[in-house]
C-alpha cells in the first residue's frame, strides 16, 4: 500500500488537465505575439525562455491579462536578467577550478561520495557527465533535453529553474582512497597524499570522515546550491553514493553590504589573516600546486582539507568576554588584535603589558595559527547548524572548516598540530569530521574534471 | 479521486457479495471509470504522431498479472482458511508468501482505486474504522499471537482478492501504466519496504521487497526488446542493475523465503537502498519507449 497513491493520481490528472487548459489558453491568447516569441527564441537561452514561460504562466493565472503586456514585461525582465546573470555567474571552465580563490559565496553544500563501481571507464563517464552538468548548472541553465516531456522524469530536478546562477561554483577533488587498487591509479597518487594524522584531541566520527570524491558547491542561494549537489548525486546513482554531506552558511550580502570579515558562531571575525586572493604570486606560493611539485596531473590544482568542527556552544555562551577574547587573541567587537583598535592592525605577538605579561596569550588561537607568519593557508570555512545532538539536547553547530593549500602537510598539518596541542580554543571546540581531497586543475572547454589524471 | 472511486468500488463490493461469485458482472461493469482516467492520461501524455504499438507487450503483461492474481487468490484462501481455523503457526507461515503475488502486480491493484487500501493498507493509512486487509490480520497474528476476532477480516480479504482477480481481466493496461508501474514498484520498496515500515509486526519486509523487484523486472523483460531498439545503452544498464540488486538481495534468502528484516544490519539496509536507487533511476527513463 502506498499511502498517498490516490492523492498522487489526483494530482497527476489535475496536472495533466491544467496542462491541457494552459496549452489551449496559450494557443488562444498567444497567437498575436507568436512571431515575436519565435523570433526571440533563436537568441535566448533555455533558461530565459523558461523565465518567459513563467511570466506568461503568471499572467494567465492572474486572469489572462494582455499577453502583449506580459510578453514585453517578460522581455524587459529577460534583458535585465541577462545582464545580471553575467555578473552573477562564475565561469566553470578555466585554468584553476572555481570555488577556491573565488570570494566565498553565502552558502555551501558539501558532499563526500564513495564510488561503488570497480570500472575505471565508469568513473571517467561519471566525471564527464558531472562536468557537463556542472557547466550547465553554474550558468543557471536546466540540465538535459528532457524537461518538457510528459512521459519522462525531467532531466533537471527543477528547483532552481528561473533562479539566477547565484555565483555557483562546483569544485571537485579525490580522496586518498581513490588511489587504492580499484582503478589502477595507485601509481599516480601524489607522494605523501593520505588522510590527515590523528591530531591531539580529535574525536572523529566515521560518519563525517573520508570519501573517494569531495564536492564543494558554493552559491549565494542555498536552494541553488542544493539543487546542484542533488543533481550531481542523481547523476552518480549506480556509480557513486553519498557518504556524508554538510550544508553551511555565512552572513549574506543583504545582511552585510560592506562585505566585512564574516563572524563564526562564537561571535568572532574569522578569516582576517587570510592571504590576499587577488595576489597571483601569493596564490601560486600558497594555494596552487605546481607541476614541479608532482605529480604532473596536479599542476594548477590544490589540496583541500575539510574538518567538521563542532563548537561547544553552551559552554562558550557562559564564558566571560575576557576569556573569550583571550581565547581568540582578538577583540570580539572590532576583530582587532588584543591591545589594538582596528581589525587589520598588525598583530604584535611580542607586545607585553606593564606587568610583563603577553598582551596576546601565546596559547590564543591567533598567536598559534599565525606562528612566525611564514606558513599560511587559504581558509574558506562556513558555519553549520545541524539541529540537536540527540543524546545531550545541545546544539550540533560549529564550523565546516575548509582550507586550500599547495602542500597539505607543510601547511595545514604543520599549523593544525600546533593548534591541536595548545590552542585555548580547544576547550570550546571538538573536531568530529576530517577529509582531504586532491582538487584537480581547472577544466578547459571540451575537457572534463580529472582529465589530466585519466 | 477518493470520492470518485468510493462509489463504484462500494457498488462493486456489494454486487459481488450479493451475486456470490459475480465475476462476469463486475468485469463488464467496472472498467468505465478506469478507462476514462487512462484515456485522459493518454491524450495528454502520448503525442498522437507515431505511437509505437504495444499490444503484444500489454497482452503479455495482462497474462502475467492474471496468473499472479490466480495464485494470489489461491494462496490468500489458504492463508485465510488457516486464520479462520485458528491455526496460528500455519497462518503466520502463509502470510508473507501469499502477499508476494500481490506485491508483484501492485500497479494493477493501485489502478483499481479502493482495492489497494482494502487489501494492503497499513495502520494509519485509512480511518481506523475502515482498516482491513493483510496488515490488519498481521497485527493480531504477531502482536497478540492470536487468530481471535479475525474471521470477518479473513472473509473480506478473500473477497477483495477475488474482486481483484475479476477486475484484472479488463483493467485498462497500456504501455504508460507498465512503464510507470515498474518505477512505482521500486518506489514502494524505497519508501516503505527498505525502511521496515510495511511489515512492522511480522518483519517480513524482504518478501515484499523481492516481490516488488520481481514485478518490476517482469515489466522490463517484456519491454526489453523494444527498449533495446530505442536505447540499447539504457536497456543494458537497467539489466545490469537488476542483476546487481538481485545479487545484493541473495544473501538474505532463507529456504523458500527471506530472513526477518530485524536481522539486517544498518549498513546492509543502506546498501540495498542504494542499489535500489541505482536501478530505479535508469528504470524511470523507460518512458523513452513511448515514442519520444
Amino acid at each position: 500500500m502506498k499511502g498517498f497513491k490516490r492523492q498522487k493520481d489526483q494530482g497527476a490528472s489535475q496536472h495533466a488537465e491544467s496542462h491541457k487548459e494552459q496549452a489551449e489558453l496559450e494557443k488562444k491568447d498567444a497567437l498575436p505575439a507568436d512571431d515575436e516569441l519565435s523570433g526571440k527564441s533563436k537568441t535566448v537561452s533555455r533558461r530565459e525562455l523558461l523565465k518567459l514561460a513563467g511570466v506568461g504562466g503568471l499572467g494567465l493565472l492572474l486572469g489572462g491579462g494582455g499577453v502583449g503586456a506580459v510578453l514585453s514585461a517578460g522581455q524587459r525582465l529577460e534583458s535585465m536578467m541577462t545582464e545580471a546573470d553575467t555578473l552573477d555567474m562564475v565561469p566553470f571552465y578555466g585554468k584553476h577550478q572555481a570555488g577556491i580563490v573565488t570570494p566565498a559565496q553565502d552558502f555551501i553544500c558539501f558532499a563526500a561520495f564513495d564510488l561503488t563501481t570497480s570500472d575505471k571507464a565508469q568513473v571517467r563517464s561519471l566525471f564527464k557527465a558531472w562536468t557537463e552538468a556542472s557547466a550547465t548548472m553554474t550558468s543557471g541553465t536546466l540540465i538535459g533535453t528532457d524537461n518538457e516531456n510528459l512521459n519522462l522524469p525531467p532531466s533537471d530536478t527543477g528547483e532552481a529553474a528561473g533562479l539566477s546562477p547565484s555565483r555557483t561554483t562546483i569544485t571537485f577533488g579525490v580522496g586518498p582512497s581513490f588511489f587504492d587498487g580499484r582503478y589502477g591509479l595507485a601509481g599516480l597518487k601524489p607522494a605523501g597524499f593520505r588522510e590527515l594524522p590523528r591530531f591531539q584531541g580529535d574525536a572523529l566520527d566515521e560518519q563525517w570522515c573520508g570519501g573517494d570524491i569531495g564536492v564543494q558547491v558554493c552559491a549565494n542561494d542555498l536552494q541553488v546550491a542544493f539543487h546542484a549537489l542533488r543533481n550531481l548525486a542523481r547523476i552518480a546513482r549506480g556509480t557513486a553514493v553519498l557518504r556524508w554531506t554538510q550544508e553551511g552558511f555565512q552572513r549574506t550580502a543583504q545582511a552585510d553590504p560592506a562585505g566585512s570579515t564574516p563572524r563564526n558562531l562564537l561571535g568572532f571575525k574569522d578569516g582576517t589573516g587570510n592571504p590576499d586572493t587577488s595576489k597571483a604570486d601569493e596564490m601560486k606560493r600558497l594555494v596552487w600546486t605546481q607541476a614541479s611539485d608532482g605529480p604532473a596531473w596536479m599542476g594548477n590544482g590544490s589540496y583541500m582539507a575539510v574538518r567538521r568542527v563542532r563548537m561547544r556552544i553552551e559552554v562558550w555562551d557562559r564564558s566571560t568576554l575576557g576569556d573569550q577574547e583571550d581565547t581568540f587573541g582578538r577583540h570580539r567587537s572590532s576583530g582587532a588584535p588584543l591591545g589594538k583598535a582596528k581589525e587589520f592592525d598588525k598583530l604584535d605577538l611580542a607586545a607585553t603589558s606593564p606587568e610583563g605579561k603577553s598582551v596576546t596569550p601565546p596559547t590564543s588561537h591567533v598567536a598559534l595559527a599565525h606562528g612566525d607568519g611564514s606558513m599560511n593557508i587559504l581558509r574558506r570555512s562556513y558555519s553549520y547548524s545541524s539541529g540537536l545532538d540527540k543524546q545531550t539536547g545541545q546544539l550540533d553547530a560549529g564550523l565546516l572548516f575548509i582550507s586550500y593549500q599547495r602542500d597539505l602537510f607543510k601547511q595545514f598539518v604543520h599549523i593544525q598540530e600546533k593548534l591541536a596541542r595548545n590552542d585555548k580554543l580547544n576547550e570550546y571546540i571538538v573536531h568530529k569530521g576530517s577529509a582531504v581531497f586532491a582538487c584537480f586543475p581547472g577544466v578547459s572547454q571540451g575537457g572534463y574534471i580529472g582529465d589530466t589524471l585519466f | 479521486m477518493k470520492l470518485r472511486y468510493a462509489v463504484p468500488a462500494g457498488v462493486l463490493v456489494s454486487s459481488i457479495l450479493f451475486a456470490g461469485c459475480g465475476q462476469t458482472g463486475t468485469a463488464t461493469q467496472q472498467p468505465a471509470a478506469a478507462t476514462k482516467d487512462a484515456g485522459a492520461a493518454t491524450q495528454t501524455t502520448t503525442p498522437a504522431a507515431s505511437a509505437p504499438n504495444f499490444d503484444q507487450a500489454v497482452a503479455a503483461y495482462r497474462t502475467y498479472a492474471t496468473q499472479q492474481c490466480d495464485t494470489f487468490v489461491k494462496k490468500t484462501e489458504e492463508f485465510t482458511n488457516a486464520v479462520k481455523a485458528g491455526d496460528l503457526d500455519k497462518a503466520k507461515a502463509l502470510y508473507a508468501p501469499a502477499r508476494m503475488y500481490y506485491e508483484r502486480i501492485e500497479p494493477i491493484a493501485e489502478a483499481l482505486g479502493d482495492l489497494d487500501p482494502n487489501i494492503d493498507a497499513r495502520d494509519g493509512d485509512v480511518d481506523a474504522a475502515d482498516w482491513r486487509g493483510f496488515h490488519r490480520i498481521e497485527k493480531t497474528l504477531w502482536e497478540e499471537n492470536s487468530t481471535k476476532g479475525l474471521d470477518e477480516f479473513a472473509d473480506r480479504l478473500l473477497s477483495d482478492a477475488k474482486l481483484l482477480r475479476a477486475k484484472v481481466e479488463t483493467v485498462n493496461i497500456d504501455a504508460s501504466l507498465m512503464v510507470t508501474g515498474a518505477v512505482e514498484l521500486l518506489n514502494e520498496v524505497s519508501t516503505s519496504k527498505v525502511t521496515g515500515e510495511e511489515e512492522r509486526y511480522s518483519h517480513t519486509d524482504l518478501y515484499d521487497f523481492a516481490a516488488n523487484v520481481e514485478g518490476a523486472q517482469k515489466i522490463y523483460d517484456i519491454l526489453k526488446t523494444d527498449l533495446n531498439q530505442k536505447d540499447a545503452a539504457l536497456e543494458k544498464q537497467i539489466g545490469e542493475r537488476f542483476a546487481a540488486l538481485q545479487q545484493e538481495l541473495a544473501p538474505f534468502k532463507e529456504g523458500e523465503g527471506y530472513v526477518s528484516y530485524t536481522k539486517l544490519k544498518p549498513e546492509e539496509i543502506k546498501k540495498l537502498s542504494q542499489n535500489l536507487d541505482a536501478l530505479a533511476e535508469p528504470l524511470s527513463q523507460m518512458g523513452k519507449l513511448l515514442g519520444v
